[in-house]
C-alpha cells in the first residue's frame, strides 16, 4: 500500500480562494471612492510633477532641455521641404517690386517658418501705392506676391507739393510738377482729398468746358471753385454741385457767357445767379455813362480824357 | 430583555443607516453553501420594468448588483463550527459580491438557520386608560406579555406581534385608534441559542461588517418562497437545507411557528457514502445528477460509473444502478418529512384554514419528492422557487437561494417586531430626563 500511495505523490494542497485578511482589507479599502481617486490621479500626478521638477531643479538640465528642443525646432525648420528659394511679384511696377523685395525680413532663401506671411502682408499695405496684396508660399519654395497698384486719378496740389491721388482719395505717390502727369485734372485746397468722388464727378460733368478748365479749387473745405483759363472762375454751390456745374455749362451754351468778359460766375445761391464782369466790360460801360473809367486794381483812375486830351 | 432590545434597535438603526446610503449586503450562511447579494436602494418609489419583473408590490425598489455564492466551510448542522474557516468563506463571497458590484458594502444582514430555535405564542393585555389605543399602548401591551423562561444562554430572534385584540374585537392587524377599554395581544417569539448568534456575530465582526439586521433562515425562505396567498390563508414552508431542514408556517402574512429538523441534504449523502463505499464527492455528485425518489424498472438498467482514484482497479471501475442510487436515498428522505410532520403536529398545523405545504431549499430539487411530500405531510404540496427580484442572476433564482431572497425581502420592508415600539416609560429606569421630557408633552 505504501507504494501505492507513494507511487501517486502527496495529494498537491488545494489553493485556498479565500482572500486573505490582508488581502481583504486591501481590497475593500480600493473599494472606497476617495482611495481610489487618489490612488488612480493624485498620487501618479504628483509622482509625475515631483519628479519634473526636481529634474528641472538644475539649471544645466534646464539649459539642455531648451537647447534640444531648439535644436529640434530648428532642424524640422531648415528641412529642404520648408525652404523658400525664389520670390515671384506679378502686377508692381518696378518701385514697387523694388520697395517688396526690400521689405523681406530675410534674405532668400529662408525657412518658410521664418516668414511671417501675415506681419509681411500688413507692412507690404503700409505702403501708399499697393491696394491689395495676395502673399502665400507655393510649393517649390516660391514666395508668391499677386499685387494690385493703386491707379491715381488726380493730383492734389497742397501746402507741402502735389500728390497723385486715386478716385477714393488715398495717396499713390508724390511728383515734383504738374508737368509730370499732365493727363491728370488737378485739384487744390485743405480737405479735397476727402471728397475725391465729387471732383471726379465734376470733372466728368464739365464736359465742353473741359479745354478750359485748369482745375478745381476746394473753399474752406466745403465747396469747389471751378478755376478756368483767364483768371476765369465758376463759384459752386455745397450741395448740389453738379446740378449747379451743369446750369453753367448750359449757361455757356445758350449765351457763351465764358466768352465774355466776366471773371466770375456765382452760382453759389441757386435762387440769383451772379455775374462779375471783368475790367474792360465796366470801363465800356462806364465810358458810355460818363463815369471815370477804372484801373486794373479796381480804383477809379484820375480823368485821363480830361488831363490828356 | 432589556439588552436584546437595545441590540436590536441599534440593528435597526443600522440598517436605517444602510439604506440611507444605498447599499446593502445579504449573507446567507447556510451548512453547504454561502450566499451574498449586494443591494442597491435608490430611492422608495422608483419602480422599473426590466425584463419581465414587475413593480412586485412595492418590493423592486431594490436591485441586486453584486451576487456571488461559494462553498461553505466550517460549517454543520447550521451554526458555525470552525469559526476561522467560516470567515474564510465569508470573505471569499463577500469580496466577490463587492467586485461585482464595484461598492464597498458595509452592512450586511445575516440569517441562522440552526442554533436550536424554539417558537413561543406569548399573550399580554393591559386596560385602556383613555378608551383608545394610541401609539403608546402598543408598546405597553407588548411589554406586557409575560415571557416564560426560556432558558439559560437563549436569544430572543423575533418577537412579533401577530394579532391584537381590543375588547373581543380579535384578529386585528393595526388596533391603533380602536375604542375600548382592554387591548390584548399575541407575539410569536423565536428565540435561539445565542452562542450561535455570538459566533456569527463574531465572524461578520472579524471581516469588518457589521450586522444590520438578523432573521432566521426558515423565516426568510418563507417570505421568499410563500406567495400573498399562502401568506395570509395559512401555509408552511419546508426548507429542504444541507444541514437541516427549515419549517415555518405563516398565517395572516405572519409567521407564527418556526423549527429546524437537524437531518437534512448533507446526512443523505452521507448515507450514500457508506452504502456505496464510494468518496463524499462521488457521492454528492451521485445525490445531485442522478438522485430521485421513486424507483422504476428503467432504473434498473440505468448504470452509472462510479469512478474514484484509489488506484485498485477493481474498485475504480464499479458502476451502480439508479435504483440503488434512490433505495439508500428515499429512507431518508422519509425520515426527514416524518420529522417534519411531527413538527407540524405539533404546531397544530391540521386546524389552519388551508394547509398548502410549500417545498423550497436546494433539496426540494429532487425529482419525485413532492410525490412523497403528498403522501406523508398532506395533499396540497408545491415545489416553490423564490420570488424573482430584480437584478438576480437566473442561477441565483434556483429553490437553494429561498433564504438569500427572503433575506433581501426582509431587508427592504422589514416585518413590525417588538423592538419597532417605543419601550414604555416605567422600563426606562435611568432615563429620568427623557421621563421629563415625555412628562411634559403629555402633560401640557
Amino acid at each position: 500500500m505504501a507504494s501505492l500511495s507513494d507511487q501517486h505523490g502527496a495529494p498537491k494542497p488545494k489553493r485556498d480562494p479565500a482572500p486573505s485578511r490582508l488581502q481583504y482589507r486591501l481590497e475593500r479599502m480600493w473599494l472606497r471612492p476617495l482611495y481610489r481617486r487618489f490612488l488612480r490621479i493624485g498620487l501618479p500626478a504628483f509622482l509625475l510633477a515631483m519628479t519634473v521638477g526636481i529634474w528641472l531643479s538644475d539649471e544645466d538640465r534646464r539649459a539642455m532641455l531648451s537647447e534640444g528642443i531648439d535644436g529640434l525646432v530648428d532642424k524640422v525648420q531648415s528641412r529642404e521641404e520648408f525652404q523658400v528659394r525664389m520670390m515671384t511679384i506679378e502686377g508692381a511696377s518696378p518701385a514697387v517690386d523694388k520697395a517688396l523685395r526690400a521689405m523681406l525680413p530675410v534674405d532668400l532663401p529662408a525657412s518658410s517658418f521664418d516668414i511671417d506671411l501675415t506681419a509681411l502682408r500688413l507692412q507690404v499695405l503700409a505702403l501708399d501705392a499697393v491696394e491689395t496684396i495676395e502673399l502665400r508660399i507655393k510649393p517649390g519654395g516660391i514666395l508668391s506676391a499677386v499685387v494690385t497698384e493703386r491707379q491715381p486719378a488726380l493730383l492734389w496740389r497742397h501746402a507741402r507739393g502735389i500728390d497723385m491721388l486715386d478716385k477714393t482719395g488715398h495717396r499713390v505717390a508724390g511728383v515734383t510738377s504738374r508737368e509730370m502727369r499732365p493727363d491728370l485734372p488737378i485739384i487744390s485746397g485743405d480737405g479735397a482729398d476727402q471728397v475725391t468722388a465729387e471732383a471726379l464727378a465734376l470733372i466728368d460733368a464739365a464736359g465742353p468746358i473741359l479745354p478750359r478748365l485748369r482745375g478745381l479749387q476746394r473753399q474752406g473745405e466745403r465747396r469747389w471753385d471751378v478755376v478756368l483759363d483767364h483768371g476765369q472762375r465758376i463759384l459752386l454751390p455745397e450741395t448740389g454741385a453738379i446740378v449747379a456745374m451743369e446750369r453753367a455749362i448750359k449757361l455757356q451754351k445758350e449765351q457763351d457767357v465764358l466768352g465774355r468778359d466776366i471773371s466770375v460766375i456765382d452760382l453759389r445761391d441757386a435762387e440769383r445767379p451772379i455775374i462779375r464782369m471783368g475790367i474792360d466790360a465796366r470801363n465800356t460801360i462806364r465810358g458810355a455813362r460818363g463815369l471815370p473809367l477804372l484801373g486794373l486794381d479796381g480804383q477809379v483812375l484820375p480823368d485821363q480824357d480830361k488831363t490828356g486830351g | 430583555m432589556t439588552d436584546l432590545y437595545q441590540t436590536q434597535r441599534a440593528m435597526r438603526n443600522m440598517r436605517r443607516a444602510a439604506m440611507q446610503r444605498g447599499v446593502i449586503g445579504i449573507l446567507d450562511i447556510g451548512t453547504s453553501k454561502i450566499a451574498c447579494l449586494v443591494l442597491k436602494f435608490d430611492g422608495s418609489g422608483t419602480t422599473r420594468e426590466a425584463d419581465g419583473v414587475g413593480p412586485m408590490a412595492g418590493q423592486a425598489e431594490f436591485k441586486v448588483i453584486g451576487a456571488a455564492t461559494t462553498r461553505a466551510r466550517g460549517m454543520r448542522g447550521g451554526e458555525i463550527e470552525t469559526m476561522a474557516e467560516t470567515e474564510r468563506a465569508v470573505r471569499t463571497v463577500v469580496a466577490a459580491a463587492q467586485k461585482m458590484a464595484g461598492v464597498r458594502v458595509d452592512h450586511v444582514i445575516a440569517c441562522l438557520s440552526g442554533g436550536r430555535p424554539s417558537s413561543y405564542g406569548l399573550a399580554g393585555e393591559i386596560t385602556l386608560e383613555q378608551g383608545k389605543v394610541t401609539e403608546h399602548d402598543v408598546a405597553s401591551v407588548l411589554a406586557a406579555c409575560d415571557a416564560p423562561d426560556f432558558g439559560r444562554g437563549r436569544e430572543v430572534l423575533h418577537a412579533q406581534p401577530v394579532n391584537f385584540a381590543v375588547d373581543h374585537r380579535s384578529g386585528l392587524g393595526d388596533p391603533r385608534d380602536h375604542a375600548g377599554n382592554r387591548l390584548a395581544c399575541d407575539m410569536h417569539v423565536l428565540t435561539v441559542d445565542g452562542d450561535a448568534i455570538g459566533n456569527l456575530l463574531h465572524c461578520i465582526r472579524r471581516c469588518d461588517l457589521e450586522l444590520a439586521g438578523i432573521a432566521s433562515a426558515s423565516y426568510a425562505a418563507g417570505r421568499a418562497s410563500l406567495v400573498e396567498d399562502e401568506q395570509e390563508l395559512g401555509a408552511a414552508c419546508i426548507d429542504l437545507g444541507g444541514g437541516g431542514t427549515g419549517v415555518s408556517i405563516f398565517i395572516k402574512k405572519h409567521m407564527i411557528y418556526a423549527d429546524w429538523v437537524r437531518i437534512g441534504g448533507h446526512l443523505i449523502t452521507q448515507d450514500i457514502s457508506q452504502g456505496l463505499r464510494v468518496p463524499y464527492a462521488v457521492a454528492e455528485r451521485l445525490k445531485t445528477l442522478n438522485g430521485g425518489i421513486e424507483a422504476t424498472g428503467r432504473d434498473d438498467r440505468d448504470m452509472i460509473e462510479v469512478g474514484g482514484d484509489t488506484g485498485d482497479w477493481e474498485s475504480d471501475r464499479r458502476s451502480v444502478s439508479r435504483s440503488d442510487v434512490i433505495g439508500i436515498m428515499r429512507p431518508r428522505v422519509e425520515e426527514i418529512l416524518e420529522e417534519v410532520r411531527q413538527r407540524l403536529d405539533a404546531a397544530g398545523f391540521d386546524s389552519l384554514p388551508s394547509q398548502q405545504i410549500v417545498l423550497t431549499g436546494g433539496g426540494s430539487q429532487i425529482p419525485g419528492l413532492d410525490g412523497l411530500a403528498t403522501r406523508i405531510l398532506g395533499p396540497n404540496v408545491r415545489c416553490g422557487r423564490p420570488l424573482r427580484i430584480d437584478g438576480l442572476a437566473h442561477q441565483l433564482t434556483d429553490p437553494s437561494f429561498a433564504s438569500a431572497v427572503g433575506l433581501a425581502l426582509f431587508a427592504a420592508h422589514p416585518q413590525d417586531e417588538w423592538w419597532d415600539f417605543e419601550m414604555p416609560a416605567d422600563r426606562y429606569s435611568a432615563r429620568s430626563l427623557r421621563r421629563a421630557y415625555r412628562w411634559f408633552r403629555n402633560n401640557w
